[in-house]
Formats: structure tokens, sequence, C-alpha cells
């Protein structure tokens, strides 16, 4: 069974805009790909991805699976735009990757091979 | 807005009375639409929707306008607004294990996913939030993450409310250890525990006048 997960360089996405790099995330994830992002993913852009996955739900794509670590301390860029980060965002399809446990600084998740 | 509201709320703002719109938000099943009836039942004498077992109860938003929170000698009045609950993931199959046949499970989750979308706009719409959370399970989810970095953002006043600590499993401590940054309030919203201290909480926190 080979697991294929995508890690995705900061400036490969810096490249893109919110809108695109969103659509980019979820087009991946929707064709069965796992991506790890480097620079993890803002508060509001989660949730805007959360809000574009909804659009795209349907009886064979039931919706994704995101990981994402806020980090407590904002770097000077951050406290200027006003914008926290998560550190990390892992995010793949819901019937691909399972969280199995997590807390404040550990995230365990499985990768299901099926398919 | 009417142009009646806005008066009234520039007069009340004045007279140091405040009224402001209040969403409830949390993942599917939390207590929301129970918590938002416990409110307005205790306040107005009314029902906001209905509440369920089966997740995704809600999915549009319901409103229960102009209640109003006493505590004391100061008052707090409230558009309180109950969210569907927010999820990364829909899938109909989860339906059927509550006995909803294929069509209405299919059914039920078109509507839940557009009513994650709703609740997600709606947050542009308010002064305030409670962050309702089961104190049965774990806070680290996605979607707390989320929800309680938006209200970051968005530098809007909330309350995190850990609800259902009636049951067995309950922790409200592994919530208030989890965000040990925010008030965390333990509550029962089906048995209307520690009610008082979530009014209190209320009214102190959106009763503020932000700048
Ligand atoms: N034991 C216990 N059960 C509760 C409590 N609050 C709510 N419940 C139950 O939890 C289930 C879900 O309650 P709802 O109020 O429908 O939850 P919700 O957050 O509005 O759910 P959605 O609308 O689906 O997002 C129902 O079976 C409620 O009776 C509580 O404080 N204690
Ligand atoms: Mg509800």
């Amino acid at each position: 069974m080979e697991i294929k997960v995508n890690f995705i360089s900061q400036e490969k996405l810096n490249g893109l805009g919110e809108q695109e790099k969103l659509k980019f995330i979820l087009e991946e994830v929707r064709k069965g790909q796992i991506l790890v992002l480097e620079q993890g993913l803002t508060a509001e852009e989660q949730a805007k991805l959360i809000e574009m996955t909804m659009e795209k739900v349907n009886e064979k794509f039931s919706g994704i699976e995101m990981e994402s670590y806020m980090s407590e301390k904002q770097n000077f860029w951050g406290r200027l735009l006003g914008k926290k980060r998560a550190r990390m965002t892992i995010v793949g399809p819901a019937d691909k990757i399972k969280t199995v446990y997590r807390d404040k600084d550990v995230i365990k998740a499985v990768i299901v091979g099926k398919r | 807005m009417g142009i009646f509201d806005k008066l009234s709320g520039w007069l009340l703002s004045i007279f140091g009375k405040r009224h402001v719109a209040i969403g409830i938000y949390g993942p599917p099943n939390a207590g929301k639409t129970t918590l938002a009836n416990r409110i307005a039942m205790d306040w107005a004498g009314d029902v906001v929707g209905e509440s369920s077992e089966v997740p995704h109860e809600t999915r549009k938003i319901q409103k229960k306008d102009r209640i109003v929170i006493k505590q004391g000698k100061a008052s707090l009045t409230i558009d309180l607004v109950d969210t569907p609950g927010i999820a990364t993931k829909i899938d109909y199959h989860d339906f059927l294990e509550y006995g909803l046949d294929e069509e209405e499970a299919k059914k039920r989750a078109k509507e839940a996913t557009e009513g994650v979308i709703e609740a997600i706009k709606w947050l542009d719409n308010l002064d305030g939030v409670i962050l309702l959370m089961d104190s049965t399970k774990n806070p680290f989810t996605q979607v707390n993450i989320t929800i309680l970095g938006n209200l970051e953002a968005r530098e809007l006043p909330f309350i995190i409310a850990a609800n259902k600590i009636d049951l067995n499993g309950s922790t409200p401590a592994t919530l208030k250890s989890a965000f040990p940054k925010h008030e965390v309030v333990p509550i029962s919203a089906l048995n209307g525990v520690n009610m008082d201290l979530l009014y209190e909480a209320m009214v102190r926190k959106f009763g503020k006048k932000r700048k």
C-alpha cells in the first residue's frame, strides 16, 4: 500500500492570491491528495476553506480533515497585519485522513490507504 | 437594521443599556439550540428552535430578538442567534445510523452544508459570541480552533461555555486548561446548571462598550 503526502512549500502558495491558494488546496484534496503546508493557514483562511469545502460536498466527497496548530507568538509581520497563522497545516480528504489524538502539542493522525 | 433600531440602539448606548447581537457557535451537537432555548425561556418565556441528538439539527440561523438579561442594576438586551453546527465534513451515511432513510439523509446533508456556510458568514453580523463546546469531548478539534481563531482575529468578545457538565464523562477542567487565556464557564444547558454564572459573564463581557 502506497500513500502519497505532498509537502507544499511556502513559496509555492505565496505566489497565489488567497482565493487561488484555497482553490488550489481544495482541488488537490478533491483529487485525493494529502497536503502538508509548510506555512499554515490563518484562521480566516481556514474558515474560508471550510466554506468552499461545504460548497463541494456531495455523496462522493464528504469533506476535509484539517489539522493546524495556531502559533502562540506572532512574528513581527503577523502583529503588523494582525493575523495569526497556523505554524503548519495538514489537509486531506475526510475519507483518507483521520485524527486519532490531538492535544496542545501533538497531533496523531492515521492515513487510510483504501480507495 | 431599521432607523428605529439604530436610534434605539444609540439611545440605549447613551443610557448605558446595550443592545447587542450574540451568536452561539460550536460543533454540531454541542447543545447550542438547547442553550438558546434555555436563555430565551429564562428571560422571554419562549423557545428558539428544536434540539435533537441527531447532528446538524439546526441547518438555518434562528433568532430571538430583544431578550433582556438583568443582573442587579445592569441589564443587557440581546438578539440571540442560534447557528448551525460547524463541521469540515458532512457524510450523509452518518445520518442513516439515526434511522433516517437514504433520501432524508442526503437532504439533511445538503442542508447542513448550507448551514455551515451561513453560520460562518454570520460572524460578520455579531457583537459577541458564546463558543459552546461539549465538555465530554476533546476540546482540541479543528472546528473549535478555527472558530476561536476567527473570533480573536475579529476581536469579537466571546465566552467559552463548557456544556454537558451533568454527564459522567464531563471534564470542564480540561477545557479550562486548554484555553487558559479565555473565560470558560462550565454549564449544563439541559439542566440549567450555572446559568447564573453565564448570565453574569454575558452582561459583563457583552455589556461593555467597544471602541
Ligand atoms: N446531558 C446533556 N445533554 C445535553 C445538554 N445540552 C444539550 N444536550 C443534548 O445534546 C443533544 C444536542 O443538542 P442540541 O441543542 O440540538 O445541539 P446543537 O448544538 O444545537 O446541535 P446542531 O443544531 O445539530 O448543531 C440533544 O440530545 C440535547 O438534549 C446538556 O447540558 N447535558
Ligand atoms: Mg442546534
